[in-house]
């Protein structure tokens, strides 16, 4: 009865150490990206490389690429709850904005 | 479990009576941990969403207001919780493997990178306030800004204000796990509260990686 480290994936130290340039690297490009004026592009870049980013913290560090997929189950029923509420936001607000600029 | 050294008392773990083994434990309190931070995303993702549509609204006056925060500081705080995550996953790595001693000098250094960003953060803080770029009506900043500066500032302190608390609640954990540790209550058997604390960190984490572009690089 005891919790043996043969029934849960160990993610390789070498993973981990290639996970932090790989965020480090990632950090820099999105220093650099920002020094160029590319307009609403600028935006979409960052939350781009970003995005990436969360992916390696969470399929490696948080460790949901050889968990149990009911953790991954978790952490996407709240994006998509998240999506959500900015969806019906966002709505809400420019509709309302572009009407009668109410703001 | 290994009673190769019986000349050191060697923690054991009980698992809890209503748990049929310590494989049930660990992954129910894992579950219940994400559980938690399911509603950390939606809380965080309030705030997000009411800032990105304010800068959509108001995006030159947010241009304009994030030109006052130092993406040098913003850069090197990344690097500081990036670093910091590594240690946390590696001082899990190395209970998973039972070194001890590496377990807590992991424990240590992820502490003290939460003091560095804390550090970091308070001078920024002191920084903005002597010089009056508080949120909404406090703002009282000496030469003529943009009408919505003050509303940047104030989802400035309120994004970075609640990420902070969280990196000072995490930073306590953070001193219960090396507390435990020392006793060697963590082992290949057991590191169950390793485990959890470092989901914790590591969202506070990844909010941070939203946060830095968002509010130190947008204009």
């Amino acid at each position: 009865m005891s919790l043996k480290s043969e029934e849960h994936h160990i993610i390789p130290l070498k993973s981990f150490i290639g996970v932090f340039f790989a965020l480090l690297f990632l950090t820099v490009l999105t220093v650099v990206a920002a020094q160029f004026n590319m307009g609403e592009w600028n935006t979409v870049v960052a939350m781009l490389i970003a995005s990436i980013k969360a992916f390696f913290v969470l399929a490696y560090f948080m460790h949901l690429k050889v968990d149990d997929k009911v953790f991954l189950v978790c952490f996407l029923l709240a994006v998509f709850f998240l999506i959500v509420m900015y969806a019906f936001s966002v709505v809400d607000i420019y509709t309302r904005v572009g009407v009668s600029n109410i703001l | 479990m290994s009673t190769s050294n019986t000349t050191t008392q060697e923690y054991v773990h009980h698992v809890a009576h209503h748990f049929d083994s310590a494989e049930e434990e660990y992954r129910t309190s894992k579950f219940g941990l994400w559980v938690f931070l399911m509603t950390e995303i939606l809380m965080f993702g309030g705030l997000f969403v009411g800032y990105i549509i304010f800068r959509g609204i108001y995006s030159e006056a947010f241009a304009e207001a994030s030109k006052f925060l130092d993406w040098r500081l913003g850069a090197i705080n990344t690097v500081v919780l990036i670093f910091s995550s590594l240690t946390m996953v590696l001082s899990i790595y190395y209970a998973q493997h039972n070194q001890k001693a590496k377990v807590l000098l992991n424990l240590y250094i992820t502490f003290f990178c939460g003091v560095i960003f804390m550090c970091i953060k308070a001078y920024e803080y002191a920084h903005k306030i002597h010089e009056g770029l508080l949120p909404g009506h406090m703002f009282h900043y000496s030469e003529q800004v943009a009408a919505h500066a003050p509303l940047y500032f104030s989802f400035y302190f309120c994004m970075t204000g609640m990420h902070g608390i969280h990196v000072m609640v995490g930073m306590g954990f953070i001193l219960w796990l090396i507390r435990r540790a020392h006793r060697g209550e963590f082992s290949s058997n057991y590191f169950t509260p390793l485990e959890c604390v470092g989901l914790f960190w590591h969202l506070v984490d990844l909010i941070w990686i939203y946060l830095f572009p968002l509010l130190y690089l947008v204009g």
